[in-house]
């Protein structure tokens, strides 16, 4: 298993580095400089002024130079500055956005999975009825409707109308002085409709796919026995039947996690929500540089993590994996 | 089942919970009246973007220096009438040769951290301008000056090569504490985070991509302002600022168009918001490249203006919130000349024109054609701007009846200026500019800025606009500048290397519980610290 495992970290090298290569260049290959970006258009600024920028963030070298400048940098954890005007370090700008992401998509999964599963198995288990089709409507208009203008509408219906609940941002004005309480309520009143809506619009592909699952095992010839002997249904369907539906769909919580810090441009723009989709986006918009390496980065090594602990788990349950291979 | 069920019981309860929390929404009396002038309330203000940096000289984007703006102050600036009046300066002498401008600072002046304001932080800001080492856009002005002098602690005089016009515009920028930054690395600056000026306003907090907030500074120079908090609150999604502002969570915005039009005739929004609406400080052209031989003549030029009709681009594209441009000045500023003789919709002429440049035969298109070749053209703009679009589409359209193929390319901001405009590789386009206080337009029309990354793309090269633009700019005297730029805009409503399509209007919505706004040809901010709220309607 040793063996196997240190095998794994070596490959996870080259790897590595050849995913940083290529976003290095791809970046790089979109045209416009992010010096370009800032100054375009400007009549204030002359060629001079210009090339002082553009030396002053080192993009008169080479590529290749820069890459590895970047890479001696990471190296030593060091992400680098971000080109944007404020100048400050991208660890920084990640770690400011980094938790209202994650807990964002962290909520959104755990409720996506906690709506779909059962909503899964009440469309299998009344298969082709009224329920059934009801269903299959109603987490395909979640799939089919435009994120954004299901976002709005509830806005308009929760915010403006009834004004139960804030439309956009995370925290009320003067929150500040809230107590704990008040302000842990406070951010679930400002996320509940962000999240309504990321749920929502998720739930069709996973309940589908549940529901599949489940109509599966249900043919198999151990339910048909099970039935059989006189089992009472639902003894057959959460005893025997779910663990075996179940596990598949577990898998794919697997393939979710790094997407937990991906964010979402879309809605985190719709509800002011300063998010990782933002920063990313505006990084890339503004040819930021070190801020979009510095994301994909994060990303990639999350990704190449997510995936050896998926093989090692597999290993364990396997042997042939940890000898064959 | 029994999940399903669970599942439901505890979405229903956290629906019922936070409903139940809910804060009810400040309720807004609005009394008529102008009521008493008073101290406090907050005014929440809606932005796209989040600033970057508030060391205005290391920003390049416009909310840093709104809220720069606030917090700091420069020697000069414009009044409500867009005068040049004094601002950390108290006055100012021009030698009689137009070099050397003395400035006469104020007495008595604190920054925010109450250390006193001199001319060593004059003296400080314009060596860090100029100094290599700092990264900023904002040095070109400033290289003019040969000399720079505070022979003591209230005076601060520059001296030019030679006499320079816009130079005393350029002292408006702002002006940094130098004994916080004096020997430092700017660019390391906590005070990019967390700035301390001389302004009305004081920085108290930052929460990136939310929110910046600014408090009343109480010694300001000018008199503490009304309005006790400043909260720029950052909301990406134009839909979302407006509904946030009609649930109450904004106090001001900038409308579009059709918002002001279409979706803000309501009683209760007339009851409970004040619209205004001024000219823009910018312009949309559609610019020809005159290196293209197709509008080398001037009489091609002259026929697509009269082909347009720009009165209906304004009413289909900004719902008639917006005016003809005929030059690159503000109408009804005082280098704008009002009688100017721009081609007006005119068909007619319009066929005439081409025809007398030799545009005869139609081909079996409808399409004219000169030496074989027909009259197609692409005019490109850049992704994200709809009315852009919506422009070239109606000119596309007029122009198809007067025998021109128009075709339309829509391209993302970077890529089209690396690969088209750069490498003058474009037939003509959809741009805009905005418009400077000070009239100087030698980046844009002198032909010695025709090179790449110049902004004379269009290559536009007029000797009498060259010598016009050089006396301009070096002379102080209003009168004589004035009788150059008008002269500049009849040679550009005749040779029509643009055609100029709109002036857009300026349309902010402010809550009408602030009083005290007084629309100018400034806008509406110029006298922010007047505005107040009076008590019984003050809600934070």
């Amino acid at each position: 298993m040793l063996g196997y495992l240190i095998k794994r970290l070596l490959m996870l090298v080259p790897l590595f580095l050849g995913i940083t290569l290529i976003t290095f260049t791809v970046i790089h290959l979109a045209p416009g400089e992010p010096v370009e970006m800032q100054t375009a258009m400007n009549p204030k600024i002359s060629a001079q002024t210009r090339q002082k920028l553009r030396e002053y963030y080192g993009l008169d070298k080479p590529l290749h130079v820069q890459y590895g400048r970047w890479l001696t940098r990471l190296s030593k954890l060091d992400f680098g500055r971000s080109f944007a005007s404020d100048n400050r370090p991208v660890i920084d700008k990640i770690k400011e956005r980094i938790p209202v992401t994650l807990s964002l998509n962290i909520i959104a999964l755990v409720l996506e999975f906690g709506l779909a599963i059962p909503i899964g198995i009440l469309a299998a288990t009344h298969r082709e009825t009224l329920l059934d089709k009801g269903i299959t409507i109603f987490v395909f208009l979640g799939f089919a409707v435009p994120t954004f203008w299901l976002a709005l509408l509830l806005m308009y219906l929760f915010g403006v109308k009834l004004g139960w609940l804030p439309i956009s941002g995370l925290h009320s004005l003067g929150s500040e002085g809230f107590t704990p309480v008040h302000r842990l309520l406070d951010i679930g009143r400002h996320l509940f409709l962000p999240i309504a809506v990321a749920t929502f619009g998720s739930l069709a592909g996973l309940s589908r796919y549940m529901r599949a699952n489940m109509l599966e095992v249900l043919g198999q010839d151990y339910i048909t026995t099970a039935r059989a002997k006189g089992l009472a249904e639902r003894a057959v369907i959460y005893r025997h039947a779910l663990k075996n539906a179940l596990l598949p769909v577990i898998t794919l919580l697997g393939f979710s996690l790094p997407g937990l810090i991906g964010g979402s441009v879309i809605f985190e723009t719709i509800f002011a929500i300063p998010g990782m989709g933002q920063l990313f986006y505006m990084g890339v918009m503004a040819r930021d540089y070190p801020l979009v390496m510095g994301i994909l980065v994060i990303g990639a090594f999350l990704t190449l993590v997510g995936n050896l602990l998926a093989d090692l788990c597999y290993a364990l349950a396997d042997p042939r994996i940890r000898h064959g291979g | 089942m029994r999940i399903g069920h669970a599942a439901c019981l505890i979405l229903l309860s956290l629906v019922l919970l936070i409903a139940a929390c809910t804060d009810k929404q400040p309720v807004r009396q609005t009394v008529r009246g102008p009521g008493k002038p008073a101290y406090g309330d907050a005014i929440v203000v809606g932005s796209i973007g989040d600033a970057s940096n508030l060391i205005p000289l290391l920003a390049s984007d416009t909310p840093s220096f709104e809220i720069a703006g606030y917090v700091y102050n420069g020697l000069v600036k414009y009044d409500k009438d867009l005068n040049l009046v004094g601002d950390l300066a108290e006055s100012w002498d021009i030698s009689k040769d137009g070099l050397t401008i003395t400035f006469h600072l104020r007495k008595g002046v604190k920054w925010h951290d109450g250390v006193e304001f001199t001319s060593a932080d004059v003296l400080y800001t314009y060596r860090v301008t100029i100094d290599p080492k700092t990264p900023t856009a904002y040095s070109e002005d400033f290289k003019q000056v040969k000399r720079a002098e505070a022979p003591d602690r209230y005076t601060f005089s520059v001296t030019y090569g030679k006499p320079f016009a816009p130079a005393l515009a350029s002292w408006g920028m702002n002006i940094l504490p130098a004994h916080l930054l004096e020997g430092k690395d700017i660019t390391k600056s906590e005070l990019a985070r967390r700035p301390v000026g001389t302004g009305p306003y004081r920085f108290k907090e930052w929460v990136a991509g939310q929110k910046i907030v600014l408090d009343a500074y109480k010694d300001y120079f000018e008199g503490e302002p009304y309005i006790g908090r400043y909260v720029y609150r950052i909301i990406p999604d134009n839909s979302t600022m407006y509904m946030e502002l009609k649930a109450g969570g904004l106090d001001m915005m900038g409308l579009t168009p059709v918002q002001y039009q279409r979706q803000t005739g309501t009683p209760d929004f007339k009851a409970r918001f004040n619209k205004y609406r001024y000219p823009a400080s910018a312009y949309t052209y559609l610019g020809y490249n005159l290196r293209n031989p197709m509008f080398a003549d001037k009489r091609v030029r002259q026929a697509i203006t009269s082909a347009i009709n720009k009165d209906e681009i304004i009413h289909g594209v900004l719902f008639g919130m917006g005016q003809v441009a005929h030059g690159p000045y503000k109408p009804g500023t005082w280098a704008c000349n009002p009688h100017i003789k721009d081609f007006d919709y005119n068909p007619a002429l319009a066929k005439q024109l081409l025809t007398e440049a030799g545009w005869r035969q139609v081909n079996s298109d409808g399409v004219l054609v000169k030496d074989g070749k027909p009259f197609t053209f692409t005019i490109l703009t850049n992704q994200g701007n709809d009315q852009r679009l919506k422009t070239a589409q109606i000119i596309q359209r007029r122009l198809k009846n007067v025998g021109i193929d128009v075709k339309i390319r829509v391209l993302e901001f970077a890529s089209l200026l690396t690969n088209f405009i750069d490498k003058g590789n474009f037939d003509a386009l959809i741009m805009g500019w905005t418009i400077t206080q000070d009239p100087d337009i030698f980046d844009v029309w002198h032909s010695s800025k025709t090179g790449p990354k110049e902004l004379n793309f269009i290559g536009f090269k007029n000797k009498e606009v060259d010598r016009l633009i050089e006396e301009g700019r070096s002379t102080f005297d209003v009168e004589k500048r004035k009788r150059c730029y008008y002269r500049i805009q009849e040679i550009l409503a005749d040779e029509q290397p643009y055609t100029f399509l709109y002036v857009p209007d300026s349309l902010p919505v402010v809550s009408s519980r602030f009083r005290g706004i007084e629309p100018a040809p400034a806008g509406i901010t110029y006298n922010f610290i007047k505005w107040y709220v009076p008590k019984e309607e003050q809600v934070y």
